[in-house]
């Protein structure tokens, strides 16, 4: 199906819904792996709202991304209880090994990098979060071993 | 011989590699025959121990932990032969005593069995508040759930009753009941932990609470930040829906109660409540101005209750258990127990759940043991990001609200993030403008530039650029943000910088 047909069928099953722009941005970036600009007019008209109210809540949250992501999406956490067990220096590494920093995605197309304020695992820190999965105790060691991990299980 | 097995399936221990062991057990069982099954259960919130193994055998129930993938054959060897020999064996879970010195109410079920089984739910007092309810007139309910003294735990500790008699007051077409699960404090995860290990405490709250203040819809507003706990969320709705608690016709009561699941975007903000209740209209999550409370006029204009997820999960222990028994619980005004989380630089890590009046201090070192490093501690940071960095003068405050208030902090949700002496506060009042920067809505000037120009006068005063001048100016912008902001976001953004300031000036350069 393309793209904008996608956009359409997700506009017609979250019309009735009360509220429904975050849920709708959601299954939009879901399925389409980001919230495309041009989906900004239809949505406006779908849940008639201005194209402002829609491209101020697509750029309010940080969720939602304006560009495709790479393969995986690898966050850092940054917040307080990480800190306290060294996430500086493993944000600091993360940027040295991909080359990247926050926000960009590295050369190969593999990893996007960000940065997430807390991901509820504060008595096991360091804590990253590589697409739904958490690892807990993050060192500069096993930040590494879970990259080639995944550079391994994706096709060359 | 025949095992049941007991592991977690919540966040941590899956960070901690519990598909693994998960597999391993499964395996190795099948290669020596053994009769087991394998019960995903939730966690007791011994972080510190999981990846922690629960076995039961001959009706009895013993531990292993923290275990790895590779360390399941042994433990199995074990349970064969003399299991009390192997490292790794810790006894009765209920008898150790990081657990046993815990009065649990809220987190009693944690980690005993399969969190989406009704039936466990129910073999354990679940329901038993909902079925009592039932039986009562709304204000009887509301007038319980005061005489509880149970106050709102997301932080500000506001004395719930109020809320419910004041939405239960408000005469209206439709109410709605909110669940506050957008919990972004860092060195909190009480709310994870129960939406992944007794997530239908959560819902039999929320239908207690819909029946007490007469709302017939519910959301809870979960943040994206916990995958696993939407997971367990969606399949216990389903699950309760299933079994007749939710829907049109509650237990054959005729009476009803509809509960969604709303998935937040990313932004910290939305844990203040009417900027919750802007992102879940679907518009951009900014704070509003009150009144109107939302009690009177809250999601799309109606009277609204809205609660954090341990709040609304004590409404349904107060219903079971009556206001009396959790009454009895606690200190002065702070009421029932409160759930210490134990976080950062920290030996022993996880959830405490005690009465209200231990100090600081005591919980840190009898539970906490101490730092992970081995190193002194240096500060600790009470209440969130927003919390202010407390020197060791400070930690033999009691945990409650009121001894917190008084000394100007804030025990919040009860995170409790532990720093060693290799800490640097300069670096930490840097950050807590940088976070105040990146997630304040924008709706009040002292807080969006505010934090901005503060980051860059913290940014001065490392660097030795007139650092008197620049000190000065940064109180005075803490003062301007404290008093100009209409949420807690600008307006305490100033605890953990003026904290570093106050008491840890030596690392200002």
């Amino acid at each position: 199906m393309r793209t904008e047909d996608v956009i359409g069928q997700l506009i017609e099953q979250h019309r009735e819904t009360p509220g429904a722009l975050l849920p709708l941005l959601h299954a939009i970036q879901e399925r389409v792996g980001y919230v495309p600009a041009e989906c900004v007019n239809p949505i406006a008209q779908g849940l008639r709202l201005s194209r402002a109210e829609v491209h101020g809540v697509i750029s309010f949250y940080h969720d939602f991304r304006s560009a495709p992501a790479g393969r995986h999406v690898l966050q850092i956490c940054r917040a307080e209880a990480c800190q306290a067990m060294g996430s500086r220096e493993l944000e600091a590494h993360a940027r040295r090994t991909l080359g990247i920093e926050f926000g960009q995605t590295s050369a190969d197309g593999a990893i996007t990098l960000e940065p997430v304020y807390c991901l509820g695992n504060c008595a096991c820190s360091p804590s990253i979060r590589i697409d739904n999965a958490i690892h807990a105790r993050v060192d500069t060691g096993r930040f590494d071993a879970l990259l080639s991990a995944l550079s391994d299980a994706d096709p060359a | 011989m025949s095992l049941t097995c007991y592991l977690p399936r919540d966040t941590t221990t899956l960070a901690l590699g519990g598909q693994g062991i998960a597999a391993a057990l499964v395996e190795h069982a099948a290669r020596r025959s053994l009769d087991m099954e394998l019960v995903r259960s939730g966690s007791r919130g011994a972080f510190w121990l999981e990846p922690l193994l629960e076995v039961v055998r001959d009706g009895q129930r013993m531990a292993f932990g923290p275990l790895t993938a590779e360390e399941v054959p042994g433990v199995l060897d074990a349970l064969a032969a003399d299991v009390t020999s192997h490292p790794l064996y810790l006894g009765d879970p209920q008898a150790i005593p990081w657990l046993a010195q815990q009065q649990r109410l809220t987190f009693s079920r944690a980690g005993l069995g399969d969190p989406l089984s009704i039936a466990h739910y129910q073999s354990h007092q679940g329901f038993a508040g909902l079925q009592r309810a039932l039986t009562l007139s709304p204000q009887e309910i509301v007038t319980e759930l005061t005489e509880s003294g149970l106050r709102g735990r997301g932080g500000a500790a506001f004395p719930a009753g109020i809320k419910w008699q004041t939405v239960l007051d408000t005469s209206a077409q439709q109410k709605f009941v909110v669940c506050n699960a957008d919990e972004g404090d860092s060195g909190t995860f009480a709310d994870r932990l129960l939406m992944e290990s007794d997530p239908l405490q959560l819902i039999e709250g929320m239908i207690i609470a819909g029946l007490a203040v007469g709302a017939t819809q519910g959301y809870i507003y979960l943040r994206s930040e916990y995958p696993e706990a939407f997971h367990m969320l969606s399949e216990a709705i389903a699950a309760a829906q299933q079994a007749g608690y939710l829907g049109r016709d509650i237990c054959g009561t005729g009476r009803a109660f509809a509960l969604e699941l709303r998935l937040g975007a990313g932004a910290y903000i939305c844990g203040e409540e009417t900027a919750l209740l802007d992102s879940l209209e679907g518009k951009r999550g900014v704070v509003r101005a009150k009144p109107p409370l939302p009690a009177v006029q809250g999601l799309f204009d109606q009277p609204t209750l809205v609660h954090n997820v341990l709040t609304l999960a004590a409404a349904s222990t107060v219903l079971a258990r009556g206001a009396k028994c959790y009454r009895d619980w606690g200190m002065g005004r702070s009421r029932g127990t409160l759930t210490v989380q134990l976080a950062g630089n920290i030996r022993r890590g996880g959830l405490v759940e005690i009465p209200f009046g231990p100090s600081l201090r005591e919980v840190v070192e009898n539970f906490g043991g101490g730092t992970a490093s081995g190193r002194p501690i240096k500060a600790i940071q009470v209440g969130g990001p927003l919390g202010a960095y407390l020197p060791e003068a400070q930690w033999d405050t009691a945990l409650d609200y009121e001894s917190f208030a008084d000394i100007g902090a804030m025990l919040g949700h009860g995170g409790v993030v532990v720093f060693d002496d290799s800490a640097d506060m300069s670096a930490q009042a840097r950050f807590a403008m940088e976070f105040c920067a990146a997630e304040s809505c924008g709706k009040c000037t002292p807080c969006r530039i505010g934090a901005v120009r503060g980051v860059e006068l913290v940014d001065r005063i490392i660097a030795r650029e007139a650092p008197q001048e620049n000190t000065a100016l940064l109180r005075e912008l803490c003062d301007t943000m404290e008093h100009g902001s209409l949420c807690a976001m600008g307006g305490l953004t100033p605890n953990p910088v003026r904290s570093a300031l106050d008491y840890f000036v030596e690392d200002f350069g």
